[in-house]
């Protein structure tokens, strides 16, 4: 089987199709560029590294919250006295019990009640909590706990939500949104107008239309919600927990709690991923609650099942399309109506809604367009951000568009795509110029050339290995049946977050002499959560300040907020901050440095000095002083924010603005073979070719991009929570019904990386995480229809759509 | 409940064990042995790998009562039984700690990002390794396909196995 292949082709000198081999400037050693290993490596492998589920307190409490059983309900009556009775409870909380008048929170909108209010919105609601000495009494104690549900009707989708005489799923709401929606059930809309669809549509000789279902995703980071909130002394409460953003949880828990944010203390404990499904709070105020009331440290651990409950999904969509083509195979139109479920509670749908209309044409030249995206209040489980965030459900339908019209049209796929490329300089349907390299068509065209994995590998001299096969160790077929399909998809994702939001970082850096040697410590807020930040950190530190030796401190808010773990942001927003921070350090070592050796070499009035492999020198790299001797008993410090350019946010009638920071853009080429006599599908290879600006560690490069690359495998092939239609209720809350990836099902996956650098961002870089979980997902679809002439256009594709049984 | 048990080589005791406790339970809340990792407790992610009498299990699924008397092997045990010392230790990240040939291979090659699935991952590489020092991809992906990965889209976890492999090989 070949090994994944990775080739780094540089910017800014070496032309494009021919790679090079990486050979980065910096000459201290682990500064970017390089491929160094996680400062937390050997603490995770040894099993040493503390998660929050792993935090520990002598003579704590375990918390457990009670969830509603049904979707849709008033709660008539609640009655906790016989849990309160139970041996081994030390408190129960219900609604009554919080401590002041703030009683919701949300990331945008505060429509999320702490504990339900006479009202539960969606199954698995947080109804009361309970403390106890062990979590099997506080479980059990839960139990005990008497709710009387009259039961409402639902509002599933978008048909009952806007019905004349549709229940209200917020009947107070008073936020921005709710002055400009059509209906109150649907919680913000943003049209995109651009042009004249309608004139171009007449010029077009080919027009496809489609209807595309996306199915709820689950983030399904392995680490569980958990924390423990250890009560202080001065009233206040220290908060150990597993975030995606430590300030924004901190903004939120402190006033339902009645305390000052300096009385709440965050310490961020260690992340087992996040992918979007941390963004919003879980069990963060509850715990605070129980440890503030019972005086005692509360750990709150979910299990799998209530995980599931726990946190918001991808929200699922209904995508309306309209594509038109010249007969020479030029883009005239589009136009689509996106339709996203945000379930009970808002979370991040607002911003999902806005990804979903600026990008709902995806990396295409098109000037007529017109765009309409909406999210609905439903009483299914409330959905908010996972990787992609609007981007993956467009991508999904209008990469399935371009394949119809490229058939159409008569053109080859990747040809057809290639010629309606954006490239630099292209407006997109807001009107916002992209201004900086959008390699679109040489992503596609490096893709298609990646070698094409041998037909039939599941046969040897040996016979046949099943595992290589549809079905694997089943031992459904030998190769019966079984037909290979190729798939071509490419997407465009926004980097930061957009729309006019105050996007910055914070990074405090220290510089001292420890032990002879000189130190650099970084200390932010940025939220580990796998994605290898705290390595990238240190590389810059290492780059720009010319140590080896670099301390990351744990994140937490005694720092400036370093704003959220999500976006594909963190690279660019607090690694600029740090090398914003580490410039200003660097400026007050050489002040100090002039000061003492100023007079010995002319050098230190005039150049460019730089700091490098523990010395002062000049841009020609001599050596002027040892930072040891310049620093002696010194230290200096800096704290300083940092912000990426301005965005503005888009017009609410035609989507018009300058709404976003960054974009990246990526490419797969899906190879898949279908047992068509089963409908069982095995993807075989998944190759991607990204543009990731500059790659200051390749390895976690690589790491992030096929790790998305699996994400978006995963819901075209696997992956769904099923919501009952009549119900509301959520059916396969488990890993054993809801299906993920595991080795077996994942196909090779070759990266080609591509480094043309954005010059607005610190080092070109450009955000890596998300863009590949977009176009993964479409080439799988496409690659199937190549194999069986299906249509095919819902995910995730199951073995009844392919055998029509 | 009292339960009388090896972990990692020595012998241990729990006292008040609940009847319905999981060896996850005791070992992670009783033992000081976080290392096996809590990710469904449902047996399907395979994060709480263990040996139990060397053979790979869920300890979730695992009654703490049927542990009397038996030997348990946790992530925690693996440097101790196989590891080389790498040179002095860093008190903050651990790094120098002696460690087992897959550990290290799995630092090298990427295959940790958040690392919830590593522990178990590593019990079950191991176990593999032991068994089979030459595997194919195939046996590799089908020994490990008890372990779910949310982080890597598992590339850099077959690298890590065939590294830790190879190494061992070498060493041979």
């Amino acid at each position: 089987m070949p090994s994944p292949t990775l080739e780094f082709a540089r910017a800014g000198g070496a032309p494009l199709g021919t790679p090079t081999k990486i050979t980065q400037g910096s000459r201290t050693k682990g500064g970017i560029g390089e491929s160094t290993l996680r400062p937390d490596g050997t603490l995770k492998v040894t099993g040493e590294f503390a998660y929050s589920s792993d935090m520990w307190h002598e003579d704590m409490l375990w918390g457990q919250i009670l969830r509603s059983t049904v979707a849709h309900a008033e709660i008539v009556s609640l009655d906790t006295s016989e849990a309160l009775a139970t041996a081994g409870v030390y408190a129960v909380m219900t609604y009554d019990d919080l401590p002041t008048d703030v009683r919701r929170y949300g990331l945008e909108i505060q429509d999320t009640p702490v504990l339900a209010h006479g009202k539960v919105r969606h199954h698995g609601e947080p109804v009361a909590i309970v403390a106890a000495d062990h979590p099997e009494t506080a479980r059990r104690a839960a139990a005990k706990i008497k709710v009387d549900y009259r039961e409402l009707p639902v509002i599933t989708d978008e048909a009952s939500a806007t019905a004349p005489d549709a229940i209200l799923v917020h009947d107070d709401r008073d936020d921005h949104h709710s002055r400009h929606v059509p209906h109150p059930n649907i919680v913000h809309r943003q049209p995109i107008l651009r042009g004249d669809a309608a004139a171009a549509a007449e010029r077009a000789d080919f027009v496809v239309r489609g209807e595309y279902t996306f199915a709820m995703q689950d983030q399904a980071f392995l680490g569980p919600e958990s924390g423990l909130a250890v009560p202080d002394d001065d009233g206040g409460v220290h908060l150990y927990i597993a975030t995606q953003w430590l300030h924004s949880d901190l903004r939120q828990i402190a006033p339902v709690l009645g305390l000052p944010e300096s009385k709440v203390r965050m310490t961020l404990s260690g992340v087992g991923g996040a992918f979007g499904g941390r963004e919003d709070l879980s069990m963060q105020i509850h715990a605070c609650l129980l440890a503030l009331r019972t005086g005692k440290p509360v750990k709150i651990v979910y299990n799998r099942f209530e995980s599931f409950f726990g946190h918001v999904h991808r929200h699922p969509a209904e995508l309306h399309y309209e594509h038109g083509a010249t007969k020479d195979g030029k883009l005239t139109h589009v136009k689509c109506r996106i339709v996203l479920d945000g379930g009970a509670y808002a979370s991040a749908s607002p911003a999902v809604v806005g990804n979903a209309a600026s990008l709902g044409v995806g990396p295409y030249a098109v000037d007529d367009v017109d765009i309409e995206a909406l999210a609905l209040y439903t009483n299914n489980p409330p959905c908010g951000a996972m990787r992609g965030f609007g981007a993956v459900q467009a991508c999904f339908a209008y990469e399935a568009q371009m394949d119809k019209l490229a058939d159409a049209v008569g053109m080859d796929r990747v040809e057809f795509r290639q010629l309606n490329a954006m490239e630099q300089g292209t407006l997109m349907p807001t009107g916002q110029p992209v201004d900086s390299p959008a390699p679109v068509a040489e992503l596609l065209r490096r893709v298609k050339a990646m070698p094409m994995p041998p037909e039939r590998q599941w046969e040897s001299s040996e016979g046949v290995d099943v595992r290589q096969l549809p079905g694997g160790l089943s031992n459904t077929t030998h190769g019966e049946g079984v037909v290979r399909g190729v798939g071509y998809a490419v997407g465009i994702k926004n980097v930061g977050f957009s729309e006019g939001f105050d996007d910055y970082s914070t990074a405090k850096v220290r510089m001292e002499v420890v032990a002879g040697r000189p130190v650099a410590t970084v200390h932010t807020a940025m939220a580990e959560v796998g994605q290898g930040g705290v390595t990238v950190h240190a590389q810059i530190a290492r780059t720009e300040l010319g140590v080896t030796q670099v301390t990351i401190r744990p994140a937490d808010t005694q720092v400036g907020s370093a704003g959220s773990t999500s976006a594909s942001r963190q690279t660019y927003v607090t690694g600029g901050a740090v090398r914003n921070s580490c410039e200003l350090v660097r400026e007050k070592v050489l002040e100090i440095g002039r000061r003492k050796f100023g007079s010995q070499h002319p050098a230190w009035a005039t150049a460019e000095l730089l700091l490098e492999g523990g010395k002062v020198v000049t841009g020609g790299g001599e050596v002027l002083a040892d930072l040891v001797d310049v620093l002696e008993d010194e230290s200096v410090e800096v704290e300083a924010e940092w912000r990426h350019r301005p965005t503005e946010a888009f017009d609410l009638r035609t989507g018009q603005g300058n709404g976003h920071v960054q974009y990246s853009f990526a490419a797969h080429r899906a190879v898949v073979e279908v047992d068509t006599e089963l409908g069982l599908v095995k993807v075989i290879e998944l190759a991607c070719a990204q543009d990731v600006g500059k790659a200051l560690n390749p390895l976690s490069v690589l790491g992030q991009i096929q790790g998305g690359t699996l994400q978006g495998m995963g819901i075209a092939v696997m992956e769904e929570i099923i919501v009952d239609p009549e119900t509301a209720k959520v059916r396969n809350p488990s890993f054993t019904d809801y299906l993920l990836p595991t080795i077996l099902d994942t196909p090779i996956i070759p990266v080609d990386v591509l480094e043309l650098a954005d010059d607005h961002a610190p080092y070109g870089l450009r955000g890596v995480g998300e863009a590949p979980t977009l176009s993964s997902t479409p080439a799988v679809l496409a690659a199937i229809r190549d194999a069986t002439g299906l249509e095919l256009n819902r995910t995730p594709v199951r073995p009844e759509h392919l055998t029509g049984t | 409940m009292r339960v009388n048990f090896t972990v990692n080589g020595r012998p241990q005791q729990a006292d008040d064990v609940w009847e319905g406790e999981s060896l996850l339970y005791v070992l992670r809340e009783r033992m000081g042995l976080p290392g096996s990792k809590n990710a469904c407790e449902q047996g399907e992610c395979g994060s709480c790998t263990v040996r139990l009498d060397g053979v790979p299990v869920c300890a979730c699924l695992v009654a703490a009562g049927q542990v009397e008397g038996r030997e348990v092997v946790t992530v925690e045990g693996l440097a101790e039984a196989k590891g080389r010392a790498a040179g002095p230790v860093d008190s903050q990240t651990g790094e120098g700690t002696a460690l087992s040939p897959v550990q290290q291979a799995f630092i090298d090659a990427g295959a940790v990002q958040c690392g919830f699935c590593t522990p178990g991952l590593l019990v079950a590489a191991d176990e593999m390794l032991e068994r089979n020092p030459d595997p194919s991809d195939a046996d590799i992906r089908e020994a490990l396909s008890g372990n779910l990965c949310r982080c890597t889209g598992y590339e850099k976890i077959m690298d890590a196995v065939r590294l830790a492999a190879a190494r061992q090989g070498e060493a041979v």
